[in-house]
C-alpha cells in the first residue's frame, strides 16, 4: 500500500487542514513510512478475535436524562474568537 | 530549614505539621527557583499569584489541625488539565490564550487536599511526542547534562520531569498515553506512576486518545507517588470511564516486604539492540528483586512486538476524533480569511496555523486509518491486536505473577535536536516498554534506578495488575530501597 500524492491531498481535504501542493510529496513520504510501521499488524492471527471497545470490563454508569448544568452563555462565549449577541459567529455558510 | 524547594511531599508534610515551616515558605523557595530556572523551560505559566493565595489557606487549614497529607504542598502542573481560569494551551498555537472556565477533575481533588500549584508546566504538543520538542513554548530542557550537551527531560510531559527533578517544585501532574508519564520519569531520575485506565478522572484534561489517557503524579519517591496519586484519584461521574471503586491508602501500603511476591521478566523485551547497560540495569533490578524475598520467573508476553504498530493506529485515530473540535469557531486560535473563504476555509486555514507538524501528521493518519475502505484493515484490525496485548498480560496475572519488570526506556536521555532527521517512527521507538501497558489498561511505574556510564539516570518500569497500584508501589518501594538511587543532576541553569 503506497500513498501518493492525491491520496495524501484527499487525507488532508477530510482532516480539514490546508496543505500546500509543494509539501505533499514529503507528507505523502511520512505517510509510508508510518503505515509501512504499521503493515507488521497484518501478520498477527486476529481470526475470531472480537476488537476491543472498552480496556476495563465495566457497564457504563446510567443517569436520569435530565439538565445537569446550564445557563451560563457568557461563560460558554468567554473564548470564542468572535461572538455576538450571544452567539458564536462565523462565515456566512449558506449563501 | 534550608532549601525547601527539596524536600519530598512526605517531609514538606510532616514539617508542616509539626509547625516546623508554613506553606508560604514553601511555596516562596519554590517560586524563587522557578523564576531562576527560565534555561530549563519547565514552567510555561506563572500562576504564582494564585499559589500565594493558595498557600496562605493551607496555612490556615494546617493550623485547624486536619489538613490532608497534600495540603500546602506547592505542584507544577502540566499544561494538560484545564485549570479555572488560567492558560490552558495542551502547548499548542491552537488553544492560543484559551483560559477554561472550570477546573478539572484531578486539579480540582488536588486542591480541595489543598496543594498549591505554581504554575503550568511545558509538554509535547497534545501530548504527541516523546522530547518535548513538539511544545510551541519551545523545548523544556534535562537538568541533567553531559558534555555541556543540552539533552532531553522526554515527553510528552516533559517540563513536568524537569521541573521534579531540578526541584523547582516538590512534584507534579503528568499524563501518559504511550509513556509520557514513565518515559519522561526515567530520563531525569524521578519517579512516576500511570495508575489502572479509569483511576484518575479524564474530565477537563485536554483528550489525546481517549481510551489510553491516564493522568498520574511525578515525584521524588516512591512514597510520595502513593501519596499524590491517592489525592489525585477517585470516581468522578463526569467520566463515564472513570472507576466508582475506593481508593485505598496507598501509603501505608509501603511495607518494602515482597516475599513470596512473584516477578516476572518477560523475555519479549530485551529487543535486537539493546544497549548493555540497559540488559545490566534490568539484570540487577531483577537481583534486587530477588533479594528482597521475590520469586523471579521467566514469562511471555508474545504481542508484545505488535504493541507499538497498533498504538500508531489507535492513538491517532482516536486523536483526529477528539481534535476535530479545534476549529477556530468556540475557543483558541482563528485565521485571519480573506475575502470570499467560507467557513471550510476557516477550518483548514485555521487548523494549519495553529498546529504543529507532529500534530497534523497524527491527526492525518489518524484520518487515513478510520477512512472508508481502510477501517478495517487498520483500525479494527489494531483493535483486535490490543485484545491480544491484553490477554497476554492476564495470562501471565492468572499464573500467579504479581508484577512484571521491565527497563522503562530503550536508551538515556538523547541530546536535543539529535532526532529531528530521523524519521517519525525512529522516535516513536522510545515508547516501546511503555506503550503494551496504556494498551492494557494497566497500571505501570518508572523507578530510578541506576546511573549509566555518561552519568545519565536509567529507569525500570514495574507493570502490575489492574487496580492493584498499592501492591505496584510497595514492590516500586521495595525495588526503591535497594537500588538506594540519590544522584541528582549538577546546577548549571
Amino acid at each position: 500500500m503506497s500513498i501518493d500524492k492525491e491520496t495524501a491531498a484527499k487525507v488532508a481535504k477530510l482532516a480539514r487542514i490546508r496543505v500546500e501542493d509543494d509539501a505533499l510529496p514529503a507528507l505523502a513520504e511520512e505517510f509510508n513510512t508510518i503505515l509501512g510501521f504499521i503493515e507488521q499488524l497484518g501478520e498477527v492471527d486476529v481470526e475470531g478475535v472480537e476488537p476491543m471497545t472498552s480496556v476495563t470490563p465495566m457497564r457504563l454508569k446510567r443517569r436520569e436524562d435530565q439538565v445537569t448544568e446550564g445557563g451560563m452563555p457568557e461563560k460558554v462565549l468567554s473564548n470564542a474568537p468572535d461572538a455576538r449577541e450571544g452567539f458564536f459567529a462565523v462565515p456566512k455558510v449558506v449563501e | 530549614m534550608t532549601d525547601l524547594n527539596k524536600l519530598t511531599i512526605a517531609a514538606a508534610r510532616d514539617a508542616l505539621r509539626k509547625g516546623d515551616v508554613t506553606s508560604a515558605e514553601l511555596t516562596e523557595a519554590c517560586l524563587t527557583r522557578v523564576e531562576g530556572a527560565g534555561a530549563l523551560n519547565a514552567f510555561v505559566h506563572d500562576t504564582s499569584d494564585l499559589a500565594r493565595t493558595q498557600a496562605k489557606a493551607a496555612d490556615e487549614r494546617i493550623k485547624g489541625g486536619d489538613a490532608p497529607a497534600m495540603c500546602g504542598i506547592p505542584l507544577g502542573i502540566k499544561d494538560l488539565f484545564c485549570t479555572k481560569g488560567v492558560e490552558s494551551q495542551a502547548a499548542s498555537g491552537i488553544l492560543d490564550g484559551f483560559k477554561p472556565e472550570y477546573e478539572s477533575t484531578v486539579t480540582q481533588n488536588l486542591f480541595d487536599a489543598g496543594a498549591v500549584m505554581l504554575g503550568k508546566l511545558n509538554m509535547d504538543e497534545f501530548a504527541m511526542g516523546s522530547s518535548n520538542e513538539t511544545s510551541v513554548y519551545g523545548y523544556a530542557v534535562n537538568p541533567w547534562k553531559v558534555d555541556g550537551r543540552e539533552l532531553t527531560p522526554g515527553g510528552s510531559s516533559g517540563g513536568s520531569a524537569s521541573a521534579v527533578a531540578a526541584d523547582l517544585c516538590l512534584a507534579a501532574t503528568g499524563t501518559d498515553t504511550g509513556g509520557s508519564i514513565r518515559q519522561p520519569a526515567a530520563f531525569t531520575g524521578i519517579t512516576g506512576i500511570k495508575p489502572t485506565y479509569g483511576r484518575c478522572s479524564r474530565w477537563g484534561i485536554v483528550a489525546f486518545a481517549s481510551s489510553l489517557d491516564q493522568a498520574g503524579p511525578m515525584t521524588k519517591d516512591v512514597r510520595d507517588a502513593a501519596i499524590m496519586l491517592e489525592a489525585m484519584c477517585g470516581h468522578d461521574p463526569k467520566d463515564s470511564t472513570s472507576a466508582d471503586i475506593p481508593v485505598p491508602d496507598f501509603e501505608a501500603m509501603l511495607t518494602g516486604d515482597i516475599k513470596g511476591k512473584v516477578i516476572g521478566i518477560p523475555k519479549e523485551y530485551r529487543m535486537d539492540g539493546m544497549p548493555e547497560e540497559i540488559e545490566k540495569l534490568w539484570a540487577d533490578g531483577t537481583a534486587m528483586l530477588k533479594d528482597a524475598g521475590a520469586e523471579i520467573r521467566d514469562i511471555s508476553l508474545p504481542h508484545t512486538k505488535y504493541a507499538l504498530p497498533a498504538y500508531y493506529v489507535i492513538a491517532p485515530a482516536e486523536a483526529s476524533s477528539n481534535l476535530a473540535r479545534y476549529d477556530g469557531v468556540r475557543y483558541g486560535h482563528r485565521a485571519k480569511l480573506e475575502q470570499g473563504d467560507g467557513i471550510t476555509e476557516m477550518y483548514e486555514k485555521t487548523r494549519a496555523e495553529g498546529f504543529g507538524h507532529e500534530v497534523q501528521r497524527r491527526i492525518m493518519v489518524g484520518t487515513y486509518v478510520l477512512s472508508a475502505g481502510f477501517y478495517d484493515a487498520y483500525y479494527n484490525r489494531a483493535r483486535k491486536v490490543r485484545t491480544l496485548i491484553k490477554r497476554d498480560f492476564e495470562q501471565v496475572f492468572d499464573q500467579g505473577v504479581d508484577a512484571i519488570l521491565t527497563p522503562a526506556t530503550p536508551s538515556a536521555a538523547f541530546g536535543l535536536g539529535e532526532m529531528v532527521d530521523a524519521d517519525p517512527v525512529q522516535m516513536y521507538l522510545n515508547d516501546v516498554f511503555t506503550v503494551t501497558v496504556n494498551l492494557a489498561g494497566l497500571p505501570g511505574i518508572s523507578v530510578p534506578a541506576g546511573l549509566d556510564k555518561q552519568g545519565l539516570p536509567l529507569g525500570l518500569q514495574l507493570i502490575g495488575r489492574p487496580w492493584e497500584e498499592g501492591d505496584l508501589l510497595n514492590t516500586a518501594y521495595a525495588l526503591e530501597q535497594a537500588a538506594g538511587f540519590v544522584a541528582k543532576p549538577e546546577k548549571w541553569w
